[in-house]
């Protein structure tokens, strides 16, 4: 079957039924969706599917009709996305396994919601786990990118 | 800060020896010198300065000892060496390094030590130097016990020194000037007409000439890096998604794996049958493994999936099935069995009257690192590799050459970043696991990765703790405290009967952070139970201080309310500790302690000195109609130095969030022998719409540095079950207190 990932279309040989997840990882050795539960309770395998925040461990690649979205095509190190920009200014990260999820829900949030109050980020980034308990910079973080792309 | 000759005989610093191509110095020995492990590996024209500094046309490369599991040691440890070394932590590469017996960990060793951590008086001094000889002849490499600080906080420094000296010799060889005529800067000798001489194109030079070791640190007043924010390492891979983890090695021809071992830990597989599933989609092999089975396949998820179908008869636990038996045993414990250890006992108990008497319980809780455990293990004729995040690499070499039946000297351990640990990669049996499937395809990379459930449900937990408390009050004041704790070894289970490494006398994580606590309460006796074996348990951030923080402060909270006096005018009256004291103050101070609070609000203050670190703690909680909210958190610890402000805010504040977030959401449960939670959906810790907004302050009032990933853990749940006791009227005597209040 055919999957636009990062812009890239890709031609893949698999199950309908394998999650998202296990297709970006184990097939297109993609490895910013981090597998932490499997089951959509921990948000660490967060992408984007038509510009929407999902859980790929979650989503059956056979349901997928749209282009996808990873972390890597979120921006990098040379040009980073406002809310990895964020990330790195208020150096969020402990371990960092979360991360890459937080910031997928982040600029989901950011894309619907451009200047997202206290009960907003609660509300949306909730759903994504950090086990190091970077709650209060992830906090931070958000608002600084909610800045930073209202100040364009 | 002492010349070298004075660290030496603290810390065991000696001299050099010729290496191949080269020369390695500056590295520790307890009377016979440990073999320096960058030797075997080093090429012509590479000096190995140091186990901690290698340098070579690839640049200056930092041999960070300790693993890092997300809480900035890389970092760390870098800044430590690259402040006497003249170079900047853009310009060096950072490598967690091999297993080896030079990376032997003497900090950790301070723990076992009958002497409370603030007692730094010559004998409790000499008590740890000997402890730190046991630990070297183990040849311990581990992380844990916030160790990384303290144990590096002289030696980094000083393989920086005796690098950056040993250049600037080797550059005045080359030069023909006097060594003081050259200065050191970014990673290069200056010449007094400006010349720059990179390191790397002095390594060779340097192999050949005795190393300087007489060298003197630089006074706090110099230091470039120590003690200002800083960027740390790793921090740009971690905020664009391309940090790599165990999870995440890949090598050509690798395989993917998962096993499902029997759930009831320790316990047989009687039978299993897997003819459903060796003609699944990408499915190679399935091989039994200790108490289990293993799949094969040519990809993670199609792993899962064939491991999950076959059918397996599991054998019974080799410990009491049922949750309510594990308490019955520690109620035994305490009620029949022989005292473990008496570690304080000052007064007389037994003649006091007791007022207050209390029952308090901890559960078992799981790690439940987000990157769950794996491994990368190829076995081949002439040697074995793993990789994976570990903090006990040369347990894991020993381990895995046993299995193997290689030498030690042909394992080969490789540490990877870590997606979080919390002590449970202290433990290895994922690595085993992975062994023995890579023994049934020799040639073939395996890599192993849990199930989130399998993770959890394999996991060795904290112990379970029962404490029983008694007491007495008199004149407004606290005046006797008995606590008498029960709880299964965590040495017995992790030390002794998983890593064959006998721990003699008393279990002291028992009574970790209950018996040494700095208050001169007159009639104070502390006695530890050992329970039998249940559960098999490990150690868990902040260890038996998890569990004894609460207990100790819960208990003094409810003797303190019984004497109608302040829970912090009373804690600093009966306090012997000066920097302990000053730590409360500064809570106090920084939230307005005694101020007016709104008819719904409670606060609640808590201290605990763990690993060395005074930590207390004041929370706010808004007692409102969905439940109790946790609004505030103060948190002040002395560390005697903050190496990183940026990342030691960041730790503590996470240190709180763990210790909140279990004492209100989490537990581990047995039934018919089985941890009956097994994902985040029924063990999730906290979330950030839980998350207190945390005021961080470090203290610095002492002349020797400690560790902070650990010690702001246990003073969290106390100070909260004081809040809601004065929120509610009734004070929490169990975690995780969500069963008896509710959270909002
Ligand atoms: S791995 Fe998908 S939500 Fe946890
Ligand atoms: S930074 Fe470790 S889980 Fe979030």
């Amino acid at each position: 079957m055919k999957l636009s990932v990062n812009g890239v279309m890709h031609d893949v040989d698999v199950e309908d039924d394998m999650p998202l997840l296990w297709v970006l990882r184990d097939e297109l050795k993609l490895d910013g969706p981090k597998y932490g539960c499997g089951v959509a309770a921990c948000g660490a395998c967060t992408v984007h599917v038509d510009g929407v925040a999902v859980r790929s461990c979650q989503t059956l690649v056979g349901d997928i009709d749209g282009p996808v979205t990873t972390i890597e095509g979120l921006g990098n190190p040379s040009e980073m996305h406002a809310v990895q920009a964020a990330w790195l200014k208020h150096q969020v990260a402990q371990c960092g396994y979360c991360q890459g999820g937080q910031m997928m829900q982040a600029a989901d949030l950011l894309a619907n919601n451009t200047a997202p109050t206290d009960e907003d980020i609660d509300d949306a980034m909730s759903g994504n786990l950090c086990r190091c308990g970077t709650y209060p910079r992830i906090r931070a973080a958000v608002k600084t990118a909610a800045q930073s792309l209202q100040e364009g | 800060m002492g010349r070298i000759g004075t660290i030496a005989r603290r810390t065991f610093l000696v001299g050099s020896a010729a290496i191949l191509g080269g020369v390695a110095f500056g590295y520790y020995k307890y009377k016979q010198p440990v073999d320096n492990p960058l030797d075997d590996d080093l090429a012509q024209g590479e000096a190995a300065l140091t186990p901690y500094v290698l340098i070579n046309a690839d640049g200056v490369t930092l041999i960070t000892p300790r693993a890092d599991k997300g809480q900035g040691a890389y970092s760390v440890q870098a800044a430590l060496i690259a402040e006497e070394l003249d170079i900047e932590l853009d310009q060096i590469n950072v490598d967690p390094g091999p297993p080896s017996a030079a990376y032997w960990n003497t900090a950790i060793a301070g723990e076992g030590v009958p002497f409370p951590s603030t007692d730094r008086g010559a004998v409790a001094e000499g008590m740890r130097g000997f402890m730190g000889a046991v630990v070297k002849l183990m040849g311990m490499q581990i992380t844990g016990g916030s160790t990384t600080v303290p144990d590096g906080f002289e030696k980094l420094r000083a393989a920086g020194a005796v690098a950056r000296e040993t250049l600037k010799a080797a550059a005045a060889d080359m030069s023909g000037l006097a060594v003081t005529q050259l200065k050191t800067e970014r990673g290069a000798v200056v010449l007094p007409d400006g010349k720059r001489i990179p390191y790397q194109a002095l390594a060779a030079k340097a192999a050949e000439i005795a190393p300087v070791t007489d060298v003197t640190l630089r006074p706090s007043t110099q230091w470039r890096l120590v003690g200002k924010p800083m960027q740390r390492v790793d921090m740009v891979a971690k905020s664009t998604g391309t940090q790599s983890y165990g999870i995440d090695m890949r090598m050509d021809g690798m395989v993917h794996a998962a096993v499902r071992v029997n759930p009831r830990k320790g316990g047989e597989m009687i039978s299993f049958d897997a003819s459903e599933v060796e003609t699944m989609r990408g499915v190679q092999k399935v091989i039994p493994v200790t108490g289990g089975v293993g799949v094969i396949a040519d990809n993670t998820w199609r792993a899962f999936q064939a491991v999950d179908a076959i059918e397996v008869e599991w054998d019974s636990a080799p410990y009491p099935a049922e949750q309510d038996q594990h308490w019955q045993v520690l109620a035994d414990t305490i009620d029949t069995g022989d005292a473990d250890a008496t570690p304080r006992d000052d007064g007389d108990l037994d003649g006091a009257d007791a007022t207050v008497e209390v029952e308090y319980r901890a559960p078992y809780l799981a790690h439940a690192p987000l990157e769950p455990m794996n491994a990368t293990v190829l076995v081949t004729d002439s040697r074995v590799d793993v990789w994976t995040g570990n903090q006990i690499p040369r347990m894991t070499q020993a381990s895995v050459a046993k299995m193997t039946g290689m030498d030690a000297d042909d394992v080969h351990v490789h540490i990877l970043m870590m997606g979080g640990s919390f002590g449970h990669r202290l433990e290895d049996e994922v690595v085993k696991r992975a062994t023995e499937l890579a023994m049934a395809m020799k040639g073939t990379p395996v890599k192993l990765t849990y199930k989130r459930e399998e993770d959890t449900l394999q996991d060795f937990t904290r112990p379970i703790a029962m404490m029983r408390g008694r007491g007495a009050v008199a004149d407004g004041k606290v005046t006797a405290m008995e606590i008498k704790v029960a709880s299964p070894s965590v040495m017995d289970s992790q030390m002794v009967e998983r890593q064959g490494f006998p721990v003699p006398g008393p279990d002291t994580t028992i009574t970790q952070a209950l018996w040494d606590q700095p208050y001169a309460i007159p009639n104070y006796r502390v006695t530890g139970y050992r329970a039998p074996q249940l559960g098999p348990v490990s150690s868990w951030r902040s260890v038996g201080a998890s569990q004894n923080g609460f207990f100790h402060e819960n208990f003094l909270n409810a003797l303190i309310h019984e004497a109608g006096a302040d829970p912090v005018e009373e804690r600093l009256r009966l306090m012997t500790d000066d920097p302990s004291r000053k730590t409360l103050e500064a809570v106090a101070e920084m939230s307005g302690w005694g101020g007016d609070l709104a008819a719904n609000k409670a606060r609640g203050v808590a201290f605990c000195l763990s690993f060395g670190t005074p930590c207390a703690q004041i929370i706010e909680i808004t007692n409102g109609e969905d439940g109790i909210k946790l609004d505030k958190v103060w948190v002040a610890a002395e560390v005697g130095k903050v190496v990183d402000p940026v990342n030691f805010e960041n730790l503590v504040a996470g240190g709180v969030i763990w210790g909140l977030g279990h004492a209100i959401n989490s537990q581990i449960t047995y039934a018919d022998g089985m941890a009956e939670q097994e994902n985040f959906f029924d063990f999730e810790g906290l979330r950030n719409n839980q998350a207190p907004e945390i005021f961080v302050r470090g203290m610095e009032n002492r002349d020797y540095v400690t560790g902070v990933g650990e010690p702001p853990v246990p003073p969290a749940a106390p100070a909260l079950a004081e809040a809601i006791f004065r929120a509610t009227g009734e004070r929490p005597t169990q975690m995780p207190f969500g069963e008896s209040f509710d959270f909002a």
